[in-house]
This record gives structure tokens, C-alpha cells and sequence, in this order.
């Protein structure tokens, strides 16, 4: 079976997985206090009363609640996602505008945090009870114990408020009107705190795992076997042992993605990074709840995607996973 | 009970976050007699620096910020430990009954532990707490939904590798019933991995309450660290302290726990594999760093 075939197969059991996504959301849209229309409707009084009649008729609230979950499904499926009364805006329209910057920020924590991670983690198993170990595995220890957005507040004090070296929020100096690549050069300075922040959890995990991965790799018969042909040990931890040292780390990154873009909540309210996050923390004031359900309906399915991604990036990565 | 007390003290970076724990876990039983009356009433001015008259000095409104620290302590420890009781209760059944029974009762369980933890989790328990309203109880229910998953999967698997040993195949050709099988057979030789796991996730508890009060959706009745991060947060230009406190207070609470955490791995089971904590719990196991 080839790859192709590979990713329909997985294509297609993401499905039930956005079924179970869309079931939990529309409990969640009963659970809300009030009936599903005003939680649709945002805010109460925002929404006229024609407009909550259209929706209470749309949704079918006067049915039972089988006729309501098809409904609902249905209206889903068309990615209709409602309209914000906040923001007067179809939500779909609204949370397209900000994937962008969230993708941006989220891919940017991935590479960082598993590039630095396998390294950092690398290093710590070459030099193990060494000085270099202790201080990075140390360093692990604390930037897993800490929250998110303190870093980030914490990285502000130092960075931008004492040092002033780096912008404390936002995307992009707006009033600058930069162009080409002085505006690319502009939105990485103010890319690099958010990412940072966002990484240090991740990339604690990724060292210790690493870590423990190429130790274990390390004691294995074929890194005898390549010592024996006399191949230097550098060659065989960048060829031999690192290859097969990697896979955990892909694997769990890739089962991180979803609380990546939770972290990403705290870290673009924290940064005022105007993403998917800044949305929801906004939309939570608002208690704009039906945004909010579109938000992580549709960073549900991001999730999805991104998971298959990784998960073909491992086939990629590893002959012995027959796709 | 001395043998383990002997094997856990090896560890000094155990040690260490055992007498850590303890004087957080005094600090929040002695708030009511050390800070009497609400963290949140004024006692002086607005912004008194540390080492005042106030030891770490008063917030925005005026309020004590120790009294905040210790009564906060009182909030994130209880929620941590409530929440993560119920998420190991709720784990260990899920997981039990996968383990034992295997079959479509398996499929069944593990797909939805799966898919629980493919949805972005946390944004799954911001909506929760937002549409229960903020509360002790609705922060508790999410944060234990968020953490279940990762402990069903790691008694899934202790029991379907407890299932095939010979002393629960011989209960099985006994006769004995399933209850009893699971309770008195399986349950208690898993219970130093569901110990570690469940040691290691009230870390993570804790974690996942500050982000929440952090982000406004705390109880507003009861004060916490979170809580107080946010509100010094406008000050940050000024008066940076206010956020830095109750942050190091987060992170020397959460370090302490995860060093207990494998302080007790170590001594609990020397040879054993376990699952390494994650936000959304991993599929791979494996081994804990040696200290």
C-alpha cells in the first residue's frame, strides 16, 4: 500500500473524530445557562428578536433534541458557524482572519522548541553526569514547572521594560507601514518573545525525552555493531543513534499540538498577538460563547490535520512503519 | 513503610521538594490564623513595596499580597488534589475496564480517551468553566476531564499486562469473580505507577488553575495565584514584583511536586517504566530520569 493510500486511510478516520468534536459542542452549547438560541446570539440585547425567532427556527428548539443534533450537524458541516454580534461578523470569517498569526506562531514554537529540544537533549546524553548534563537537565526541571504566561510576563520585564530590546505586543508595528522585508523582519521581533514563552514547556519535555531516548539508544547492539566497523562516534550518534532517538520526540510532539494551542490562549492574551488565542480570551469578556464553540471546533479539526501531518512526517522518518 | 522511607530519601532532589511541599502545604493551613479575615479587603495604601510594613507589600487596591500568597496556596492545592482525585478515579475505571475486558469494551474506551486527548484540551476546559460559570466546582470538573485520559491509558496498560500473568490466570480458572479479580488482585499491584501518575498530575492541576484564574475565569469568591498574576499584570512597567511573587510561589509549588513525584517513582518501583506527564499525556513511555 502506498503513502497515498496511507493518508486517505487516516483521512478518513478523522472523521468520526469531527463527529465526536461536533457532539461535544452542541452539549456544550445545551449546557450553557439560557436556551441554545440566546448562547448562539452572543450577548443578550444585542441580538434582535427576529433574529432570535430565525434562530430558534433554524435550530429547530421547538424539537426534540435528536432533530436539534442534525440540525446542528448539518448547519456545521456547511461551516456555517453562526455570525458575532461583537465583532458583527460572520464568525467563520472571523476566525479565518485569525488563523493565520496562530499558525504562524504555533509552527514557529514547533520547529524551536523540537530543533532546540533534540539538541539541548543530544548534548546532555553525550556529556551524561557531566556539568553540561546536570546544568540542562536542571534547566529542564524548572521551565517545566513553570506557567506559560508568567514567562512571558517575566521575559517582558526583563526584555522589554528594563532592556528595551524587543516590542512587548502585537504582531507588527502598525503606524510604521513597513513593506516587503523590513515588515518580515519587523513582524520576527515581535514574534520572538510569544515563541519563546510558548516553547520553553515544550522544549523541557523534548530534552528530557530526548535525553532519555538516546541513552537508551546508546546501549543497543547496533551501536556496538557500527563502533566495530570502526565508524568515528560522532558518525554514529548523528547517523545511527539519533535517527532512532528522534522518534519519540516526533511522536509526542505531534500528541502536543492540541496543547499548544491551548498554551497559545495565554500566550497571545499575554502578548496581545492578534491570533485564534487573543480571540477566545477576547470572546470569554464577551461571553461571545458561540465564537468561542467555533473557535475550538475549527482548532479541533486544525488539530486533526496537524496530527496526520506529523503522522506521515514518521512514515517519512521511519521505514519500519509500514504506511 | 521504613524501607521506603529509605529508598525516597536516596533521592535528594526528592528530599528537596518534599520540604518544599511541606511548608506550602503549611502555609495554606495556617492562612486563617496567620491573614484572618478576606485576602481581599485593603489593608494600606496601594502599592507598598516588599519588606514594608506589609512583608511583600500591598497591591493595587491595598491588599496584603502574603495574605493572597497563603490563602492562594489554600486554593490551588485543594483544587489540585480534588481534581486530580477525580481524574484518577475516573482514569483507573476507564482504564481498568479496557485492560481487563479488551474486545469492543477496548476499542470502545480507548477511542474516546484518544479523541479526548486530540482536542486542544485546555481551550476544551476554558469553554467549560465559561459556560458552567467560574467556580470551584466547574474548574475542578475541568481540569479533572483534562487529566483523566492520561491515567486510563497507563492502567490500561498495567492491566493488560497484569491480565496474562499466571497468578491472575489461576484466579481466573478459580472461578473467582471479576470484582474480585480486579479489586484484590490486579488494583493493588498497579497502585505505584496510579501513585506516581496521580502525584505528577496534581502538578499539572495546578498548573492548568493558575492559566485559568489567570485569564479571569477563577472563582471570584476565592483568591488565588492565578488571580493575583492577572491583577498586578497592568503594572508590570511599575511594579513587577506583584507578578513575580505569586508566579515563583506557582513554579516552586509545581517543582516541588514533580521532584516528589519522582522522588516516589524511583523508590516505588526502581526498574519500572513510566509515562512521562504531559499536557496531553503521550503515547510513548519512557524511563524517568535517573536523579
Amino acid at each position: 500500500m502506498g503513502r497515498s493510500a496511507y493518508v486517505i486511510r487516516r483521512l478518513l478516520q478523522a472523521v468520526p473524530v469531527v463527529f465526536a468534536i461536533l457532539i461535544l459542542n452542541f452539549l456544550l452549547l445545551h449546557l450553557a445557562p439560557g436556551d441554545a438560541a440566546q448562547v448562539l446570539a452572543g450577548e443578550a440585547g444585542s441580538a434582535t428578536p427576529e433574529y432570535m425567532a430565525q434562530l430558534r427556527q433554524r435550530f429547530g428548539l421547538d424539537r426534540s433534541l435528536a432533530v436539534q443534533l442534525v440540525l446542528y450537524v448539518k448547519q456545521m458541516l456547511a461551516l456555517d458557524l453562526g455570525f458575532s454580534f461583537r465583532h458583527s461578523m460572520p464568525v467563520l470569517d472571523l476566525i479565518l482572519a485569525r488563523l493565520g498569526p496562530t499558525l504562524l506562531l504555533m509552527l514557529t514554537t514547533l520547529g524551536l522548541s523540537v530543533s532546540a529540544g533534540i539538541m539541548l537533549g543530544l548534548l546532555a546524553a553525550a556529556r551524561v553526569g557531566c556539568w553540561q548534563d546536570t546544568l540542562i537537565s536542571v534547566l529542564a526541571l524548572v521551565s517545566y514547572a513553570t506557567p506559560l504566561f508568567w514567562v512571558g510576563l517575566m521575559l517582558i520585564v526583563v526584555l522589554s521594560v528594563k532592556l528595551d530590546w524587543l516590542p512587548t505586543s502585537g504582531m507588527e508595528t502598525v503606524d510604521a507601514f513597513y513593506e516587503g522585508w523590513a515588515r518580515v523582519l519587523d513582524i520576527g521581533r515581535h514574534l520572538v518573545l510569544p515563541a519563546l514563552s510558548l516553547s520553553l514547556f515544550y522544549l523541557a519535555l523534548y530534552v528530557r525525552l530526548m535525553r532519555a531516548a538516546v541513552l537508551e539508544q546508546a546501549a543497543m547492539d547496533y551501536v556496538t555493531t557500527a563502533r566495530a566497523k570502526g565508524l568515528n562516534e560522532i558518525r554514529i550518534t548523528l547517523a545511527h543513534v539519533m535517527r532512532n532517538a528522534v522518534l519519540p520526540v516526533v511522536t509526542v510532539a505531534g500528541v502536543q499540538v492540541g496543547g499548544l494551542l491551548g498554551g497559545s490562549v495565554v500566550v497571545e492574551s499575554v502578548f496581545a498577538w492578534p491570533g485564534l488565542g487573543l480571540l477566545a480570551f477576547q470572546s470569554l469578556f464577551a461571553r461571545d460563547f458561540n465564537l468561542l464553540l467555533g473557535i475550538f471546533f475549527l482548532s479541533a479539526c486544525v488539530v486533526v490535520v496537524l496530527n496526520l501531518a506529523v503522522d506521515v512526517v514518521h512514515t517519512l522518518l521511519d521505514p519500519r512503519i509500514r504506511p | 513503610m521504613k524501607r521506603f522511607a529509605r529508598r525516597f530519601a536516596r533521592s535528594r532532589a526528592g528530599v528537596l521538594g518534599v520540604i518544599v511541599l511541606a511548608t506550602v502545604v503549611a502555609l495554606a493551613a495556617s492562612a486563617p490564623l496567620l491573614f484572618p479575615g478576606s485576602p481581599f479587603r485593603a489593608v494600606d495604601r496601594p502599592f507598598t513595596p516588599p519588606l514594608g510594613p506589609h512583608l511583600l507589600g500591598t497591591d493595587v487596591l491595598g491588599r496584603d499580597v502574603a495574605a493572597g500568597l497563603a490563602h492562594g496556596a489554600r486554593t490551588s492545592l485543594s483544587i489540585g488534589l480534588l481534581a486530580t482525585s477525580i481524574a484518577v478515579v475516573l482514569g483507573t475505571i476507564i482504564g481498568g475496564l479496557a485492560g481487563y475486558y479488551g474486545g469492543w469494551i477496548d476499542d470502545l474506551l480507548m477511542r474516546t480517551t484518544e479523541f479526548f486527548q486530540t482536542i486542544p484540551t485546555f481551550l476544551f476546559a476554558i469553554l467549560l468553566v465559561a459556560i458552567l460559570a467560574p467556580s470551584v466546582k466547574s474548574i475542578v470538573l475541568a481540569i479533572a476531564i483534562v487529566n483523566w485520559p492520561t491515567v486510563a491509558r497507563l492502567v490500561r496498560g498495567e492491566f493488560l499486562a497484569l491480565r496474562v500473568r499466571e497468578f491472575v490466570q489461576s484466579c481466573i480458572g478459580l472461578g473467582m469473580p471479576d470484582r474480585r479479580v480486579i479489586f484484590r488482585h490486579i488494583l493493588p499491584n498497579c497502585l505505584s505507577p496510579i501513585i506516581v501518575t496521580g502525584s505528577l498530575s496534581v502538578a499539572t492541576a495546578i498548573l492548568i488553575e493558575s492559566a485559568l484564574s489567570f485569564l479571569g475565569l477563577g472563582d471570584p469568591n476565592v483568591m488565588s495565584w492565578g488571580f493575583m498574576i492577572a491583577a498586578g499584570r497592568t503594572f508590570l512597567r511599575t511594579a513587577w514584583w506583584l507578578c513575580a511573587i505569586p508566579g515563583t510561589a506557582i513554579l516552586l509549588t509545581v517543582l516541588a511536586i514533580n521532584l516528589v513525584g519522582e522522588g516516589l517513582n524511583d523508590a516505588l518501583n526502581p526498574r519500572l517504566y513510566i509515562s512521562q506527564r504531559g499536557e496531553g499525556g503521550t503515547e510513548k513511555r519512557v524511563r524517568t530520569l535517573p536523579a
